[in-house]
């Protein structure tokens, strides 16, 4: 059969389609692409909430419970205190993978976007759709450390319709804020390792996950203040165990994770238009 | 197909494609040779309407790439200078998901697949992932993909740049079997014997602009003479003997290791130059190639930059 100039394989209305579609295409590419490591991804979601809470939870718990009694931290046993901020921890840094690697590879790895650019999907589109992706991803991180600390005792069955939606929310809030950065990226060395090291790291032990921010000096308070991971973890307090909040902060709070993850996919949706077309 | 004219790519002051003008019609294999800078990737990214032009008129498919991306390169295939497939996925994979981009359906793709790796001589290796491929089987892979949407044109952007001789062989006997199909190419290469190769009609370009258009054969005739005498005295007496030799031909240009006459009959030619009483260190007659129509109208040699 001849490879050419038979009948058109497109009409209109597959244009259309693609036109419209496209950041469907590139979410379904990259879940092809999650599913070749569907092993790392299942061990670590079952794996990271079972050390945490071991460790943490009770290891460090049975001594912050055996100081403070049985109502630890807040009025509440400790591990009820550390559930909310760590599942929305858990959210925000499953995402990481799935937002970094594939914006570092797409760029300048093995430069697939521009393989992508050259089909009808626009750069917004392949933007839209690795969000959309990792946000499967959270999905099934989050479920899943909510079931381990359900195992664990941490929380109740009603959680699950506060903690999940509050983790997914920050989890997609910061993946689209980690993928306006990463498309920023020009040379990789380093990045992932610098990001970790000194935005990740100061941001998971400086948002009150641990113990209430309050307790901290105010000179490193703002760290909190900032971090989407102690607004998500203050709402999930609120919410789940009924940690008192005004009603103002449950209104910053939430605005602010919703508008990181506008700022997020509008700016990097934006910086991959510029960068596949220049 | 494509029409362009004045066609300009500016970087602030530097001016990468410089007001350039041409056609390419449908069936037509059309090439644009020059070295590397020359403006050649900048004008596939123009015409695969994935860069902006500055300004001039650029029309492809009737439709224009700055109001109608998505609508053009649905109908485009590309073939990027470097491969960028997944290292992960398999061949068949790599032609689904890029096939998925067009938006066609799994029941178009998976007979389009077949035709497409047997096209590509890749069908043992459908389930192999890209990483364990040679780089003649990347290429011919890269070229399926570009094929997968049965594209109006096909552009290859230095197809066979980096391959080993073998390896282009193969490549050019099935582009070549493209064009037997009716497919428009359009190639862009700094290698003549690739232009040679595969193109009906091309264009020259240097530093932006387009220097000289024709077919081979009559860029060959026009900028050319039919043979060349090429005489290698050593690099330090090149430049000593040359012009007086140089009459010997129609022209002569000096490089750093040789000396090329250009002449009708090459090896009276050299048998004058000998006669004379200069004896070469080496010698050589051939026919004239694009290699010297590039010589001829830049100065320079193609592979030198």
């Amino acid at each position: 059969m001849s490879l050419v100039t038979r009948a058109p394989a497109h009409s209109p209305e597959v244009d259309r389609r693609a036109a419209r579609r496209g950041a469907l295409f590139v979410a379904e590419y990259r879940l092809r692409s999650m599913w070749k490591w569907r092993r790392s991804i299942i061990t670590d979601g079952l794996g990271n909430p079972i050390l945490y809470l071991t460790s943490i939870g009770l290891g460090v718990g049975s001594l912050v419970n055996a100081n403070l009694g049985p109502t630890g931290i807040d009025g509440v046993p400790y591990l009820v205190f550390l559930a909310p901020a760590l599942i929305a921890a858990a959210a925000m840094q499953g995402v990481m993978n799935e937002i970094m690697f594939p914006t570092l590879a797409g760029f300048l790895w093995d430069k697939g976007f521009f393989a992508m650019r050259a089909t009808p999907i626009s750069g917004g589109q392949i933007a839209d759709g690795l969000l959309l992706a990792a946000s499967a991803r959270i999905v099934f991180t989050t479920v899943v450390y909510w079931l381990v600390l359900l195992a664990f005792g941490a929380v109740g069955w009603a959680s699950a319709l506060t903690l999940i939606p509050i983790a997914i929310v920050a989890g997609v809030s910061w993946g689209a804020v980690m993928l306006a950065a990463t498309a920023n990226v020009k040379d990789d060395s380093g990045f992932i390792s610098l990001a970790m090291r000194i935005v990740i790291m100061p941001m998971f032990l400086f948002s009150g996950t641990f113990y209430p921010l309050s307790t901290l000096p105010l000179t490193v308070q703002w760290i909190g203040w900032i971090s989407p991971l102690w607004h998500a973890t203050e709402l999930g307090r609120w919410l789940s165990y009924g940690m008192t909040m005004p009603a103002w902060q449950v209104a910053v709070s939430t605005s602010y994770l919703l508008a990181l993850g506008v700022v997020g996919i509008v700016l990097a949706r934006r910086r991959f238009e510029r960068r596949l077309t220049s | 197909m494509i029409t362009a004219r004045g066609l300009t790519k500016r970087y602030g002051d530097f001016a990468a494609v410089d007001g350039i003008d041409f056609e390419v019609a449908r069936g037509e294999s059309f090439g644009i040779l020059g070295p590397n800078g020359a403006g050649k990737s900048t004008t596939m990214r123009m015409i695969a309407a994935t860069l902006l032009r500055t300004s001039g008129d650029l029309t492809i498919l009737g439709k224009d790439p700055s109001k109608e991306g998505p609508a053009i390169r649905a109908h485009l295939g590309v073939v990027p200078q470097q491969d960028n497939n997944d290292a992960e996925l398999t061949v068949r994979e790599t032609l689904y998901v890029y096939g998925r981009y067009f938006g066609l359906p799994r029941s178009y793709l998976k007979p389009r697949i077949e035709e497409l790796l047997a096209f590509a001589q890749l069908e043992d290796k459908r389930d192999t992932k890209i990483d364990a491929l040679s780089g003649g089987m990347k290429r011919r892979l890269t070229i399926a993909r570009g094929l997968v949407n049965d594209p109006e044109i096909l552009m290859l952007d230095e197809p066979t740049t980096g391959l080993d001789p073998q390896a282009r062989h193969i490549l050019w006997d099935r582009l070549f079997r493209l064009k037997e199909d009716g497919a428009t190419l359009v190639v862009t290469t700094h290698h003549m014997d690739e232009a040679e190769q595969l193109c009906d009609r091309l264009v020259v370009m240097d530093r932006g602009r387009i220097v000289a258009e024709g077919t081979p054969a009559s860029l060959i005739r026009e900028y050319a003479s039919k043979e060349v005498v090429e005489v290698r005295f050593g690099s330090d007496r090149n430049a000593e003997i040359a012009p007086l030799i140089a009459d010997i031909g129609e022209r002569a240009e000096i490089l750093p290791d040789r000396i090329l006459v250009y002449t009708e009959a090459g090896e009276e030619s050299l048998q004058a130059i000998v006669a004379r009483g200069f004896s070469p260190v080496t010698s050589l007659v051939r026919r004239s190639s694009l290699e010297d129509v590039f010589l001829r109208l830049t100065g320079r040699t193609l592979e030198d930059e």
